[in-house]
C-alpha cells in the first residue's frame, strides 16, 4: 500500500477531499450535503493521509487531538441553540442574519453553525478512531 | 438591606454552598486562620434567621421562590415556620462552633480545606433540606446531605473503617432517598401539589386516600433510615469513623435529625392516625432502650455517644408518633437540649482524643485537672442530658412525662420505657462526665493538656445554652416550643413551661425516678457492660453482619449476571441481535396479517402474473447486477481484504440506486459511509493479523447463513409491504411546503436535521462523539496490555 505513487498523491487528494468536504458542509443548506457527509469525507481524507504519510505526521499536521475537535463540535453545536435565549426563544430557535458585502448576500444562521458542529464531531470521531486503528505505537495513541 | 425579607430564605439555603466553593482558596490563602474566616457564614445566618425570627413566632411564614422549570409548575421554594426556624437555627449555630472546631482539630491536615468545603456543603444542604417547600427540592436536599456526609465520613479514606462506614451509611440513607422520592411522587399525585406549605392545608387528602398505607410506608422509610431507628441504626455507630467534627455536627443536631424533621414535618398530614402512632411509638421505644444499652456496652467516647444519638432519635420519634400537644412540645424542647448537649459532647471526645491520645474511657482519668475548661464543658452537657432542673434537658423531661401521665394502661407502659429510657442515658452522661475528668489520673498516650480555644468555644457555648435555655422557660416557650407546635400541629399553641418544682405533681417524683436509677445505672455501669457484652457474643450476629451479607450477595449476583450476560462471545452477542431483529421483523408481520397479499389473489390466478419484472433501464439493470456480484463476491471471496472490498463495491452499487431514483443526499452519504467502513475494516484486520481465512464448522456456517437470509427476506418483504400501503404524506407535504418560507433552506433533509429536529442532532452528535471516547478507550487498553506484554 505504501507505494511512492499513493505517498506523492495522498497529499493533493486531502487537500481536495478537505477543500470539497467544507464546501459540501456549506452548501448543505439548500443542496445536497451538510455537516454530517461533510464531516465524513474529511474523516476519510484524513484516513487515508494517515495511511500515506504515517499516523505521527498527520497528527503533527493537526496540530490539535481530533478528539478536542470533536468537543469542540459537541459545544458549538450546543451554543449555537443558545444564542436564541438572547432574543428570549425557546432553545434552537433558528436566528438568521444577512449581511450585505458588496453586491452579494451572505446569510449567516445558528443552524449553519450547527451544523458545522455536526461536521467537526463527526471528522473529530472518526479521525481519533481512523488514527488509532492506524497507529502500531502506543505512544500514538 | 437591598434584598428583601423574602428572598433572604433562599440566600440561607445557598450560601453556604457558595462558602463551600470558596473554601479550599480561602485555606490556601490563610492557612489555618481559614476556619475563622469560614465560620462568619454560618453566624451570618443564625443572625439573619434570628431577623426573620420575628414575623414567624408572631405566627406567620416566609416565602421565597425561585422558577425552576415554569412549564411543569416547578419552583425551587423555600418557606421558613416556626419548625424550619427552630432546626434552620440550631443547624447554623451549632455549624459555626464546628466550622471553628474543626479549624483547631484539624490543624496542618493537608485536605482541611477540603474538609471545610464538604462541611460547609453538608450544612448548606441541611439548611436547603429544612427550609425547602417543594418536596422535590426536599428530595434533592435530602439525597445531598447523604452524599455530602459520605464524604465527610469517609474523609480519611486510606482507611478500610472509614470507606465502610461511608459507603454504609450511603447505602442505607439512599433507601431511604428513594422512599421519599416515590412517596414525594405519590403524594404530589393524590393532592396535586409539590408544595408542603400547600399540602399541610389539606388534612384529609392523603389520609382517606386508598393509597394511606403506601404513602406513610414510604415517608416512614425515608424518616427511619435517616434517623437510624431500629432495625437500620447500624449505620451510625460506623459512621463513627468520620473525624470528630463530623460526628459532632451530624450525628447530633444535623443529618440524624433530618428523619425528625420530615416526620414532624408530615404530622398534620400523615399523622394522628392509630398506624401512625403504633408504628413510631414502637419503633421509636424499641430503638430508645437498644441504643441506651448499647451505649452501655461500649468503652469508646464516641460510640458511646453514637449509641445516645441513636437512643435520643427513637425518643423523639416516639413523642412524635404520639402526637398531643405536649408530647411535641417535649419533641421540641428535647430536639434543642439534645442538639446543644450531644454536639457538646462530641467536641468533649474529640478534644479529650486529641489531647490525651485515647477515646476509652477505662484508659482514661484524673483529666479534670489538666483540662478543667474541657471538663466544665462536658459537665456543662451532661447535666443538661441528665435532666438537673435549671437545664433544658429538664424541661424536655418534664415535657414528656408530662404529656403521658394521666393516660390508660398503654400510655403507662410508654411512661415506663420512657423512665428507663431516660434513667439509662442519665447512667451514660454522668460516666461520660466522670470516668474521663475524675478519680485518680491515669497515664495516657499524649501527656494532657488543655485544648485551644477554637475547641473549647463549642462545647462551653453549647454547654451554656443548655443552662441558659433553661433559665429563661417563658423564652423557651415563647419563642421555640409554641411556634414549632404550631407548625407541626396546625393550630396555635400555647406555651406553657415554667421554673417551678411543685412537690404536690408526679412529674418531679418521676424525674427523681429517673435520677436515682440513673445514679444506679452509673454504680454499676462495669457489671451491665460486662453482662450485655455476654448477651450479644451469644447472639453471634448484628445487623451490622446482616448488611455485610446483603452487599457480598449483591455483589456476587451482579457478578454472575454480568457474567451470564456480558460473557465477551462476540459471535454470539451478533446471534442474539439478529434473532431479535428476524423475530421483530417477522412477528408483526405474521401477527397483523401483512403477508397475505404474497397469496395471489382469484383474479389473477398463478404466480406468473403476481411477479413481474420492473422496467428498467439497461444502466440500472447494470447497477443492480454490480450489487449482485458484489454480494456474490463476498460470499466466495478466499481472503478478508477480498471480502471488505466486494462489500464495499455492493454499498456503493446501492448508493448508485439511490442516486438513480432521486435521493442524492441519501446517496452521498450511503457513499462515504461505504468509503470508510472499507477503510477502517480493512485496518482493523490487517491489525488483528488473522489467518487469511478461517475454517468454521459447517453447523456455524449453516446458522449463520440462515439467520442472514431469514433477516434479508424479512426486510424486503417489510419494504415491499409499506410499498403496497398508500403512504401518508402529511409530514413530507409539511416539510416541502414550509422549508423554505420558515426554515429558509431548499435541502429538505437538511433542513430537518439541523432545523427542525436539531434537538434530536445535538444528541445523536453526542452519543457519535461518546462512541469515539469508547472506541478509544478500549483501543488503548488492548494497546497497553500489548506494550506491558512480552
Amino acid at each position: 500500500m505504501n507505494t511512492v505513487i499513493f505517498r506523492t498523491a495522498a497529499p493533493l487528494i486531502v487537500a481536495t477531499m478537505l477543500v470539497f468536504s467544507v464546501y459540501v458542509c456549506l452548501r448543505g443548506h439548500n443542496e445536497p450535503g451538510g455537516g454530517f457527509i461533510g464531516g465524513l469525507i474529511a474523516a476519510a481524507s484524513i484516513a487515508v493521509f494517515g495511511m500515506a504519510s504515517g499516523v505521527p505526521a498527520v497528527r503533527r499536521a493537526l496540530k490539535v487531538d481530533p478528539l478536542a475537535i470533536a468537543s469542540f463540535g459537541v459545544l458549538l453545536a450546543g451554543f449555537s441553540g443558545l444564542l436564541s435565549l438572547f432574543i428570549h426563544a425557546p432553545f434552537m430557535t433558528s436566528i438568521w442574519l444577512y449581511l450585505e458585502l458588496g453586491d452579494t448576500t451572505v446569510p449567516l444562521s445558528t443552524p449553519m453553525f450547527f451544523d458545522i458542529g455536526v461536521y467537526f464531531v463527526v471528522f473529530g470521531t472518526l479521525s481519533a478512531i481512523a488514527l488509532a486503528l492506524e497507529s502500531d505505537h502506543e505512544e500514538d495513541l | 438591606m437591598g434584598l428583601s425579607l423574602d428572598a433572604s430564605i433562599a440566600l440561607v439555603a445557598l450560601a453556604p454552598f457558595l462558602a463551600a466553593i470558596l473554601a479550599p482558596f480561602i485555606h490556601r490563602l490563610a492557612g489555618s486562620y481559614s476556619a475563622w474566616i469560614l465560620a462568619i457564614v454560618p453566624a451570618g445566618i443564625v443572625m439573619l434567621l434570628i431577623r426573620l425570627a420575628e414575623p414567624v413566632i408572631a405566627g406567620g411564614t416566609i416565602a421565597a421562590a425561585i422558577d425552576w422549570v415554569p412549564s411543569y409548575g416547578l419552583t425551587l421554594a423555600f418557606f421558613l415556620d416556626g419548625l424550619s426556624l427552630v432546626f434552620a437555627l440550631t443547624i447554623a449555630g451549632i455549624g459555626a462552633l464546628i466550622v471553628l472546631y474543626s479549624g483547631a482539630y484539624l490543624k496542618g491536615h493537608p485536605h482541611q480545606g477540603r474538609f471545610l468545603a464538604y462541611l460547609l456543603a453538608f450544612m448548606g444542604s441541611m439548611l436547603g433540606l429544612v427550609l425547602a417547600d417543594n418536596m422535590l427540592a426536599l428530595f434533592m436536599f435530602w439525597e445531598a446531605t447523604s452524599i455530602t456526609s459520605f464524604l465527610l465520613i469517609g474523609f480519611d479514606h486510606n482507611r478500610q473503617a472509614a470507606r465502610r462506614g461511608a459507603i454504609q451509611a450511603l447505602v442505607i440513607t439512599n433507601i431511604g432517598g428513594m422512599c421519599l422520592l416515590v412517596g414525594a411522587i405519590v403524594a404530589q399525585h393524590l393532592s396535586g401539589t409539590w408544595l408542603l406549605s400547600e399540602l399541610r392545608g389539606l388534612e384529609g387528602v392523603l389520609k382517606d386516600s386508598a393509597l394511606y398505607g403506601l404513602v406513610l410506608a414510604l415517608f416512614i422509610g425515608a424518616a427511619f433510615t435517616k434517623s437510624a431507628q431500629f432495625p437500620l441504626h447500624f449505620w451510625l455507630p460506623n459512621a463513627m469513623e468520620a473525624p470528630t467534627p463530623v460526628s459532632a455536627f451530624l450525628h447530633s443536631a444535623t443529618m440524624v435529625q433530618a428523619g425528625v424533621y420530615l416526620l414532624g414535618r408530615m404530622t398534620p398530614v400523615l399523622g394522628g392516625t392509630s398506624v401512625w402512632t403504633g408504628v413510631l411509638v414502637a419503633f421509636g421505644g424499641v430503638t430508645l432502650i437498644w441504643g441506651a444499652l448499647g451505649a452501655l456496652k461500649e468503652t469508646d467516647l464516641k460510640q458511646i455517644l453514637a449509641q445516645t444519638t441513636i437512643a435520643s432519635l427513637g425518643l423523639l420519634v416516639l413523642l412524635i408518633g404520639l402526637g398531643s400537644e405536649a408530647a411535641i412540645a417535649a419533641m421540641l424542647v428535647y430536639f434543642v437540649a439534645h442538639a446543644c448537649y450531644k454536639a457538646g459532647l462530641f467536641m468533649v471526645a474529640g478534644a479529650v482524643d486529641h489531647e490525651a491520645g485515647t477515646r476509652d474511657i477505662t484508659a482514661l482519668g484524673g483529666l479534670a485537672d489538666k483540662m478543667p475548661v474541657t471538663f466544665i464543658g462536658a459537665a456543662l452537657a451532661a447535666l443538661s442530658m441528665v435532666g438537673l432542673p435549671l437545664t433544658v434537658g429538664y424541661f424536655a423531661k418534664e415535657e414528656m412525662y408530662l404529656a403521658l401521665v394521666g393516660g390508660d394502661w398503654l400510655m403507662l407502659v410508654v411512661l415506663a420505657l420512657l423512665v428507663i429510657g431516660n434513667a439509662l442515658l442519665a447512667g451514660v452522661a454522668l460516666i461520660v462526665m466522670i470516668r474521663p475528668f475524675l478519680g485518680d489520673a491515669l497515664p495516657t498516650p499524649k501527656s494532657a493538656h488543655e485544648a485551644p480555644v477554637a475547641m473549647l468555644a463549642g462545647p462551653i457555648l453549647l454547654g451554656g445554652a443548655g443552662v441558659v435555655a433553661g433559665l429563661l422557660p417563658d423564652w423557651l416557650g415563647h419563642d421555640v416550643l409554641a411556634p414549632g407546635a404550631t407548625a407541626i400541629l396546625g393550630h396555635a399553641v400555647e406555651p406553657h413551661l415554667k421554673l417551678a418544682l411543685d412537690l404536690a405533681s408526679p412529674l418531679i417524683w418521676l424525674s427523681a425516678l429517673t435520677w436515682l436509677l440513673g445514679i444506679v445505672v452509673f454504680r454499676q455501669a462495669h457489671a451491665i457492660r460486662t453482662v450485655l457484652r455476654r448477651l450479644s457474643a451469644g447472639l453471634g450476629w448484628s445487623a451490622d453482619t446482616v448488611f455485610d451479607a446483603v452487599m457480598f450477595g449483591l455483589i456476587r449476583f451482579a457478578a454472575t449476571v454480568t457474567r451470564a450476560l456480558h460473557h465477551g462471545k462476540l459471535e454470539f452477542y451478533l446471534v442474539v441481535v439478529f434473532v431479535a431483529l428476524a423475530v421483530a421483523l417477522f412477528w408483526p408481520m405474521l401477527a397483523l396479517g401483512g403477508l397475505d397479499w404474497i397469496v395471489p389473489t382469484a383474479e389473477l390466478g398463478d404466480w406468473s402474473k403476481r411477479l413481474v419484472l420492473p422496467e428498467l433501464r439497461p444502466y440500472e439493470w447494470g447497477v443492480v447486477l454490480l450489487a449482485v456480484l458484489g454480494l456474490l463476491a463476498v460470499l466466495i471471496a478466499q481472503s478478508r481484504l477480498i471480502a471488505i472490498l466486494s462489500l464495499g463495491i455492493q454499498g456503493t452499487a446501492l448508493a448508485l440506486i439511490f442516486l438513480l431514483f432521486g435521493a442524492p443526499d441519501l446517496a452521498f452519504t450511503q457513499l462515504m459511509v461505504e468509503v470508510l467502513s472499507v477503510v477502517i475494516l480493512t485496518i482493523v484486520m490487517t491489525n488483528l493479523r488473522l489467518d487469511a481465512r478461517d475454517h468454521r464448522p459447517f453447523e456455524d456456517w449453516a446458522r449463520d447463513g440462515t439467520l442472514a437470509v431469514v433477516c434479508g427476506a424479512g426486510v424486503s418483504l417489510l419494504l415491499m409491504l409499506v410499498l403496497t400501503g398508500t403512504l401518508d404524506t402529511r409530514l413530507s407535504d409539511f416539510f416541502t411546503a414550509t422549508s423554505v418560507p420558515i426554515a429558509h433552506g431548499a435541502n429538505i433533509v437538511n433542513v430537518i436535521l439541523v432545523d427542525y429536529r436539531g434537538f434530536d442532532t445535538l444528541g445523536e452528535i453526542s452519543v457519535v462523539m461518546g462512541a469515539g471516547i469508547a472506541i478509544l478507550a478500549l483501543l488503548r487498553r488492548r494497546k497497553k496490555a500489548e506494550g506491558a506484554g512480552p
